[in-house]
């Protein structure tokens, strides 16, 4: 950072420059149609279109009826607006002999995606603190192992896992699967919390010392506080990833908690006589909606706190 | 704001107790999780366990089966293409979304949901919708055909020598919101007075954010760098719903070779063989930098 | 367990009223998620509820390589189901050697297991030291060729009787825009498909050599490059089958845009479902008309080991419940899959079932190839044979790779 700092200083003697549009941030731009304007935003239309397209086709198609999918080509509206794919894909699409569709494993991908976002921040935060201001001797060590450990593939952990959750007398059980979710969790956010404490000032952890602050009393009275944007990052990133998981939530517990994606996966792949592609789509959609409105909501807050977490390190 | 706060007491166990204390699951997971559960891997990969773990130790064999396969020969080949492909494309794209947004544009809230929202869907999905979309019965194919172009023929998924194309499509469309995000990030991170200096230093704007602002966006490119390279390595599910690996054996990845020589040839031996082949690819590349960037080094 | 137990849709449906006194729920995984496979075990179900338990369903779609993982980390995690499908075979050979799977010898014997199962290689399968570990449900054979009538008609030629015919046939379908022979994605289909091909052009006799001895000298010999080149005819008259699931494939056959399919006898359910008769829409030519030879694999269900004492109880129920003569009549009518037993009579079957009975009776039956190989071998067999149908891989360097999978087979 120090290098950082003394070209800021730098730069901000010379900042008398009268600002220009390039500059990243500043009063509103000037006429729409400007040749700069038009390729940026041809360029960002494009993009988007797309990443819209998928999303258009899934809305497209989950309102139209078999016969017209049959017919038509994908990108076409529908001619007949149904909702019945809809209302099957939640409540009565079949897998095997349980007809009831996606409702059947929405309350349990609740139940699993809110104790396992919490407690997987919870501890990866402090893990973060620990290692941004109260580093111990061999704190980087076990940091490493677990950045490397980010990327072993989930399968090859799978039976380990198993075993040592079945030593511990919680294989199947929903403490079991967040224990899961907050181990394969902790190596990023451990690094976007550490990144993001570490960037704090340090005058304020200096000071807390000072008055006689400890480990905890500084964590629940000042890093706390001041954190809100890098939590948010992290629960959106937790949310996403617990919500959309099948494996873990398939292999570690049992059907009366099996997730929502359970229900998805064996809505996609169980075929009777055709694919019904707008009940597949319909049951994707209704799927991935929970983090979409979480993404809607809260995705302002999401930059804000990356650029506040991941930035500085 | 270094570690160095407390001074020196007498006891080194001690030491910063509390932190020691907080940090018990993070050290269990590293040590128990991640570094048990790989030693027992490659342990268990000098062994023909089949559907369950036994200690009978074959040597190598495991490795020389592995390394004759012609289906894991093309896992790695995909992987690599999939990789460098996916690595350079997530970043550029990335990149370039972040910079255009940043230019103080109208609807930004707009853009960024547009740009970030595959992200919220599962690979699940992803594989679904674009497996359909690339469908040539269907998708792309049909529809362009259907507007005159007879001839027109875009078909990665059935098509075994591009299908891994057709994968990084779905895996661009998932991936590079959360990479714009990043960088978008980085670039608010970065003090306007250095747009201003290079400004009246007269350097170009792209000079300016090839020599000034990546270099100093050096965090979140590793964050990024990171997140994206685990992804790659890891890779399978969207194989799986996708193209399950297919046509043929085309689109195999090794995760997808680790799963299913495990469960499903249940020669666990096979899988671990593999698995460790993965591992110390990854540990090669990765425990050197790991260790320079985030360990060893006091922090400035 | 508190979910609520519905019928398939399919089925007729019958919600039994919950907790009958020391009665037990029993949790029962399987994949058959296919419209056929899911209204047979609706039959299954309501036997065993019948009986005052209840029957949970487990069902894990994607086929056995999705489900399997799941099963068997179960088991082996300490929080096992009561019961659960696995193909009759080799699958669950070391979980029962691991002491985790429950020894049926009691009740097989009270009900005469012994006597009553046809063909014995049956029981024979689910026996381990001496112990039987399953309780097999159904007969399924692989050696089938469906043909679609529509689809003949449509490109002017006979339906053929045999595999030669079927081959000499394909121009005529191409030329009518059919894909002559639908194969699937998924690469269990293609393995399976060369199987079928070696009983049919290469007899018994070297079927038995290759995948029962292992014999590499035969699997590397004459007879098996004839097999191969028939696959190579199979792989061009494939092309253009672009879907993954077999009741896909099963299905473009139904609907005539494929001239035929070499799948199991479950396929039938699917040409059931759709409300096709065997003989006027569709045709089935068993060992592919050439060789009238079936093999007798098939599912069975196998029963953890469970603290829970009522559940054990209800286990036993479950198991004879599988093998009882009415359920094995309703339940193999919905899979279109032959009975385990040879006393049940089938007169409601099809002319299709029928002609597997006849074979059956006859004692034309060969082992399946789950039963004679390991799941390994099974898995490097079908990355083989995936390869070879979407490639150009000339069959000369198949066979190579088949004879060394052979040769190192166990």
């Amino acid at each position: 950072m120090a290098e950082v700092v003394t070209l800021n200083t730098r730069s901000a003697t010379a900042g008398t420059a009268t600002k220009l549009a390039a500059g990243p941030r500043g009063k509103k731009p000037r006429p729409m149609l400007s040749p700069r304007n038009i390729m940026i935003y041809g360029a960002l239309l494009f993009a988007a279109a797309y990443y819209l397209l998928p999303l258009y086709v899934m809305v497209v198609t989950s309102l139209k009826g078999m016969p017209e999918i049959r017919l038509g080509n994908i990108f076409s509206p529908p001619v007949e607006i149904t909702f019945e794919p809809w209302a099957k894909a939640w409540a009565s699409a079949c897998t095997g002999l349980n007809c009831d569709g996606l409702s059947r494993g929405f309350w349990n991908s609740v139940r699993i995606t809110i104790p396992s976002t919490i407690v997987s921040i919870a501890i990866a935060s402090i893990n973060g603190y620990a290692l941004a201001n109260w580093r111990f001797k061999g704190a980087d060590l076990f940091f490493t192992i677990l950045i490397v450990g980010a990327f072993i593939p989930y399968q090859v952990m799978i039976y380990p896992i198993v075993i040592v959750l079945r030593e511990m007398g919680l294989y199947g059980s929903l403490t079991g699967l967040i224990i899961v979710h907050t181990i394969f969790g902790m190596p990023i956010l451990t690094l976007l919390f550490r990144n993001y404490f570490t960037s704090l000032p340090e005058e304020l952890f200096k000071a807390a010392r000072v008055d006689g602050a400890g480990f905890w009393t500084i964590y629940f009275k000042i890093m706390l506080p001041m954190s809100l944007p890098i939590f948010v990052v992290a629960m959106i990133l937790q949310v996403t990833g617990i919500w959309n998981d099948f494996l873990f939530g398939v292999v570690f517990t049992r059907p009366e908690y099996y997730p929502m994606t359970v229900q998805l996966n064996n809505i996609v792949n169980s075929v009777q006589g055709v694919k019904e592609y707008n009940v597949n789509m319909a049951a994707t959609i209704l799927t991935g909606a929970v983090p979409l409105i979480v993404y809607f909501v809260s995705g302002r807050l999401f930059v804000r706190g990356i650029a506040a977490g991941a930035v500085k390190g | 704001m270094t570690g160095q706060v407390n001074t020196g007491r007498p006891n080194q166990l001690l030491r910063n107790l509390h932190s020691k204390i907080a940090s018990i699951p993070m050290i269990l997971t590293a040590v128990v999780i991640f570094l048990g559960g790989t030693l027992w891997t490659v342990f268990y990969s000098f062994t023909n366990s089949k559907l369950l773990p036994r200690l009978s130790f074959v040597g190598l064999d495991q490795y020389e089966r592995l390394w004759a396969a012609p289906r894991w020969l093309i896992s790695i080949q995909n992987l690599a293409i999939y990789g460098v492909f996916s690595l350079i494309f997530s970043l550029v794209i990335g990149f370039l979304l972040a910079a255009l947004m940043d230019q103080k544009i109208r609807f930004e809230n707009t853009f960024r949901t547009i740009f970030l929202y595959p992200f919220a869907l599962s690979f699940i999905v992803t594989g679904l919708v674009w497996q359909w979309i690339l469908n040539p019965e269907f998708g792309i194919q049909s529809v362009v055909r259907s507007l005159g172009w007879t001839t027109f023929s875009f078909d990665p998924l059935y098509t075994p020598s591009i299908v891994i194309y057709g994968i990084l499509i779905a895996a661009l469309w998932q991936g590079t919101g959360l990479v714009m995000c990043l960088m978008l990030a980085g670039l608010r991170g970065i003090d306007e007075d250095i747009w201003k200096a290079a400004r009246v230093d007269g350097i170009p704007m792209w000079k300016t954010y090839l020599f000034i602002i990546i270099p100093m966006m050096r965090a979140v490119f590793i964050t990024t760098l990171v997140i994206i390279a685990s992804g790659i390595v890891r890779v399978y599910d969207l194989v799986v719903a996708q193209t399950s690996g297919g046509p043929g054996i085309s689109s195999e990845v090794p995760a997808k070779y680790v799963y299913d020589y495990m469960f499903q040839a249940q020669n666990l031996g096979q899988g671990f063989a593999a698995s460790t082949m993965m591992l110390i690819t990854v540990a090669i590349i990765i425990v050197p930098w790991a260790y320079l960037e985030f360990g060893g080094r006091k922090r400035g | 367990m508190k979910l609520r137990l519905l019928a398939a849709a399919l089925a007729a449906t019958v919600v039994l009223p919950l907790g009958i006194a020391n009665a037990a729920d029993l949790e029962v995984t399987h994949w058959w998620t296919s419209g056929g496979e899911a209204a047979a075990v609706a039959e299954l179900a309501k036997a065993f509820d019948a009986t005052g338990n209840k029957w949970v369903d487990g069902a894990i779609a994607g086929s056995g390589g999705t489900a399997r993982p799941i099963m068997v980390s179960r088991i082996t995690g300490g929080d096992p189901m009561g019961a659960t499908q696995f193909n009759h075979g080799r699958q669950a050979e070391e979980l029962v050697q691991a002491g985790l799977m429950r020894d049926l010898t009691d009740v097989a014997t009270k009900e005469h297991w012994k006597d009553i199962i046809k063909p014995s290689s049956l029981l024979d399968s689910c026996t381990i030291d001496g112990k039987i570990y399953c309780a097999p449900v159904n007969i399924h054979s692989w050696q089938w060729l469906w043909l679609s009538n529509a689809a003949f008609k449509t490109a002017g030629v006979e339906v053929p009787k045999n595999w030669d015919e079927f081959v000499a046939s394909a121009p005529a379908l191409e030329k009518a825009g059919i894909v002559p022979l639908a194969v699937g994605g998924q690469p269990w289909q293609s393995a399976g498909a060369f199987d079928v091909l070696m009983v049919a052009i290469a007899g018994k006799d070297t079927f038995n050599k290759v995948f029962g001895d292992k014999d590499e000298a035969v699997a590397a010999g004459p007879e098996i490059a004839k097999v191969f080149k028939a696959a190579d005819d199979a792989r061009k008259m494939s092309k253009g089958s672009n879907v993954q699931d077999w009741n896909q494939a099963t299905n473009l056959v139904i609907t005539g845009k494929a001239g035929g399919q070499i799948m199991g006898d479950w396929a039938q359910g699917e040409f059931q479902l759709a409300g096709q008769k065997a003989g006027t829409d569709y045709t089935c030519l068993p060992g592919l008309g050439v060789n009238e030879i079936i093999s007798t694999g098939g599912d069975a269900f196998y029963f953890p080991l469970l603290k829970d004492e009522e559940k054990s109880k209800a286990q036993e129920v479950l198991a004879s419940t599988l093998l009882n003569p009415k359920t094995q009549v309703a339940f193999n009518l919905k899979k279109g899959s032959l009975p385990v037993r040879g006393d049940v009579d089938l007169a409601a079957a099809n002319d299709c079932m029928k002609k597997g009975l006849e074979i059956l009776a006859k004692g034309n039956v060969i082992q399946g190839t789950d039963q004679l190989l390991s799941a390994d071998s099974q898995k490097q067999k079908e990355d083989l044979f995936s390869e070879f149908f979407a490639s150009s891989m000339t069959p000369e360097d198949a066979q190579k790779r088949f004879a060394e999978i052979i040769a190192s087979a166990d």
